[in-house]
C-alpha cells in the first residue's frame, strides 16, 4: 500500500480523496494554486505545496509542477480527482516515468476513452449496442449527407476530441447539417485542436444511465449498478440517483452485462463508468466510458456502501477486485443534487463572491460533499461546483423526503446558487413519478437549451 | 462641430471575472486603442467560472482607452474601455 498520496486536485473532490487517505493512514499532499491558499483541502492535507499562479493552466494543469511536487514531498501516488488532468494521458505515462502510481486508468485506458471513434469501433466489435453514426471521422458535406440519411435524422455533428457536451451540433435535416458542418469543423479545431468530427443519430427524449465498473486488470470486472443523470443542462448534469426509477431487474442486468463487456474490450483497469442512452422503447445505446472516479459517485457508495476512492487507491496499490455485483447488499436509494454558484433564473450565469453566512444542512440520511466555510471567498478561475448533497432513505419517496427538508435548510448566502431550483424540482410530480427525459430542465427554466452564452441586451 | 457631440461612454464588467483580450494566445487581441467599433462588436472576454461571456461594445465609435490588463482578475464594476461614442 502507499504510504503517500498527492491529491492533484482541489475543491471538494481533493478534500474527498485526502478523508479517504486519512482513513487508510495514507499521508497527504495537498497542492494548490496562489488564488487557492484559503482552501479547506490545504488544512486536512498533511503537507501543502504551491504549484503555480491562479489561472489553472499554469497549475491544476500543470503536470510538471504538480509531478515536481509530488517527488520532492516524497509522495508514491498521485490521486488526480476528476477534470484538470484526470483523463490526461500523457499525464498518466509521466507520472509513471517518475516513478510515480497515477491512480486511476492505464495510459492507454485514457488514450482509448479520449478517442471516441477508436473507442466506438472497439464496442461494435464487442457487440455492445452503439448509437448509430458514421464508421469513423466524416470529411467533407457529400459524406456527412450520405451517413445523415443513412441513419435518419435528427442527427448530431460531434467533435471527434470533444467532450463534457462541447463540439456538439445538432442538425434537424439537409439544410441545417449543410449549414453547420464546416462551422463544427471550425469549432472542434478551435477548442480541441483537431477538426475530425463524427455524425450521431439523435435519440429523441432519451435518459442518461451510467453503470460504475471497477476492473483490476487481472480480467476481474464488477458493475456496481446504475446511475441516472438524466437531469441535465447543456448536458452537464444536475441531478443523480441510484437506482435509476426506469430499469426494471432484468434490464438493470442486461445492461451491466454490457458495461462489464465495454470494460473487458477496454482492457479497462481501476474506476471507471460506462454511459448510455435509453430511449423510450427501452433499448440502450453505449455513448462513453469515462475514466476517472465521477462528481457523481457518492449516489453509488450509498446503495452499495462500498467507498469508491478507497476502492481506486486499493486496486492501484495491485490489490485485487474480490468481488461482483451478485456479491453486493444493495440498500435504499440516494439522491444527488450538484450546488453550483449560479442563478438558474439567469441561465445559469455563474456567481462568485463571498460567502457571508454558511449553514450545511445535517442529520440522518445526509451526506454533503463540499468545500464551503463561512468566510469563504469563491475564487472565479475555478469551476462553479460549490457542494454535492446527496439524500439517502431506503425507498425514492423518502429520499425525496429527505432532500426537500434538506435543501430547505441550506443557507449558502449571498451567492446564487441552484438550490432553489433542485427545490422546485423534488416538489415536482413527473420528477416524483420518475417520468422524465433530457429536456427537463427546459420546464423550470425555459429555453435554457437554445441558451446562447449571455444576455443580448 | 462633430468633436463637440462625442460622448465618453465606459465600459465596465457586471460580475468579477478575468478579463481576455484575445480569443486564443495565438490570435491577436479583439480590439486596440484607436480601433473603431460598432455597437454590439465583441471587445473582449470575461471568464467567470469557466464560463466565458463576450464583452461587447455599448456604442459605435473609438476605442480610446483600454484600462485592464489581458488575464488580469476583475471584480465586479471594474473599468475595462473607454468608448468614444461617434
Amino acid at each position: 500500500m502507499f504510504s503517500k498520496i498527492l491529491v492533484a486536485n482541489r475543491g471538494e473532490i481533493a478534500l474527498r480523496v485526502i478523508r479517504a487517505c486519512k482513513e487508510m493512514g495514507i499521508a497527504t499532499v495537498g497542492v494548490h494554486s496562489e488564488a487557492d491558499v484559503d482552501s479547506l483541502h490545504l488544512e486536512l492535507a498533511d503537507q501543502k505545496v504551491c504549484i503555480g499562479p491562479a489561472v489553472s493552466s499554469k497549475s491544476y494543469l500543470n503536470m510538471e509542477s504538480i509531478v515536481d511536487a509530488a517527488v520532492q514531498t516524497g509522495a508514491d501516488a498521485i490521486h488526480p480527482g476528476y477534470g484538470y488532468l484526470a483523463e490526461n494521458r500523457e499525464f498518466a505515462s509521466r507520472c509513471e516515468d517518475r516513478g510515480l502510481t497515477f491512480i486511476g486508468p492505464t495510459p492507454a485506458n485514457l488514450g482509448l476513452a479520449g478517442d471516441k471513434i477508436a473507442a466506438k469501433r472497439i464496442i461494435e466489435k464487442a457487440g455492445i449496442p452503439a448509437v448509430p453514426s458514421s464508421r469513423g471521422g466524416v470529411d467533407g458535406i457529400e459524406e456527412a449527407i450520405r451517413t445523415a440519411a443513412e441513419i435518419s435524422y435528427p442527427v448530431m455533428i460531434k467533435a471527434a476530441g470533444g467532450g463534457g457536451g462541447r463540439g456538439i451540433r445538432v442538425c434537424q435535416d439537409e439544410e441545417g447539417l449543410r449549414e453547420d458542418f464546416s462551422v463544427a469543423k471550425m469549432e472542434s479545431r478551435a477548442s480541441f485542436g483537431n477538426d475530425e468530427v463524427y455524425i450521431e443519430k439523435v435519440i429523441v427524449e432519451p435518459r442518461h444511465i451510467e453503470f460504475q465498473v471497477l476492473a483490476d486488470g487481472t480480467g476481474h470486472v464488477a458493475h456496481l449498478g446504475e446511475r441516472e443523470c438524466t437531469i441535465q443542462r447543456r448536458y452537464q448534469k444536475l441531478i443523480e440517483e441510484s437506482p435509476s426509477p426506469a430499469l426494471s431487474p432484468a434490464l438493470r442486468r442486461e445492461m451491466g452485462e454490457a458495461a462489464m463487456e465495454a470494460a473487458r474490450a477496454f482492457d479497462y483497469f481501476n474506476a471507471g463508468t460506462v454511459e448510455f442512452l435509453l430511449d423510450k422503447e427501452g433499448r440502450f445505446y453505449f455513448m462513453e466510458v469515462n475514466a476517472r472516479i465521477q462528481v457523481e459517485h457518492p449516489v453509488t457508495e450509498l446503495v452499495t456502501g462500498i467507498d469508491l476512492v478507497k476502492e481506486q487507491i486499493r486496486l492501484s496499490s495491485g490489490e485485487k477486485l474480490g468481488y461482483g455485483f451478485d456479491d453486493l447488499d444493495l440498500r435504499g436509494w440516494a439522491i444527488e443534487c450538484r450546488i453550483n454558484a449560479e442563478d438558474p433564473r439567469k441561465g445559469f450565469l455563474p456567481c462568485p463572491g463571498t460567502v457571508e453566512r454558511y449553514r450545511p444542512p445535517s442529520g440522518f440520511g445526509i451526506r454533503v460533499d463540499s468545500h464551503l466555510y463561512q468566510g469563504y471567498e469563491l475564487p472565479v478561475y475555478y469551476d462553479s461546483l460549490i457542494a454535492k448533497l446527496i439524500a439517502y432513505d431506503l425507498s425514492r419517496e423518502g429520499a425525496i423526503r429527505v432532500m426537500r427538508r434538506a435543501l430547505d435548510e441550506y443557507t449558502i448566502s449571498p451567492i446564487e446558487t441552484t438550490i432553489p431550483l433542485y427545490r422546485e424540482i423534488m416538489d415536482d410530480p413527473s420528477f416524483q413519478e420518475g417520468a422524465f427525459d433530457t429536456s427537463f430542465i427546459g420546464k423550470f427554466v425555459p429555453n435554457v437549451e437554445d441558451d446562447d452564452d449571455e444576455e443580448d441586451d | 462641430m462633430a468633436e463637440a457631440e462625442k460622448k465618453r461612454v465606459e465600459v465596465r464588467t457586471k460580475m468579477s471575472g478575468v478579463f481576455y483580450r484575445k480569443a486564443s494566445p495565438e490570435e491577436p487581441p479583439y480590439v486596440e486603442i484607436g480601433s473603431v467599433v460598432k455597437k454590439k462588436q465583441v471587445l473582449a472576454l470575461l471568464e467567470t467560472m469557466k464560463v466565458f461571456q463576450k464583452v461587447k461594445s455599448p456604442a459605435s465609435g473609438e476605442v480610446v482607452e483600454i484600462t485592464a490588463e489581458d488575464e488580469a482578475a476583475l471584480k465586479d464594476g471594474d473599468l475595462m474601455f473607454v468608448i468614444e461614442a461617434g
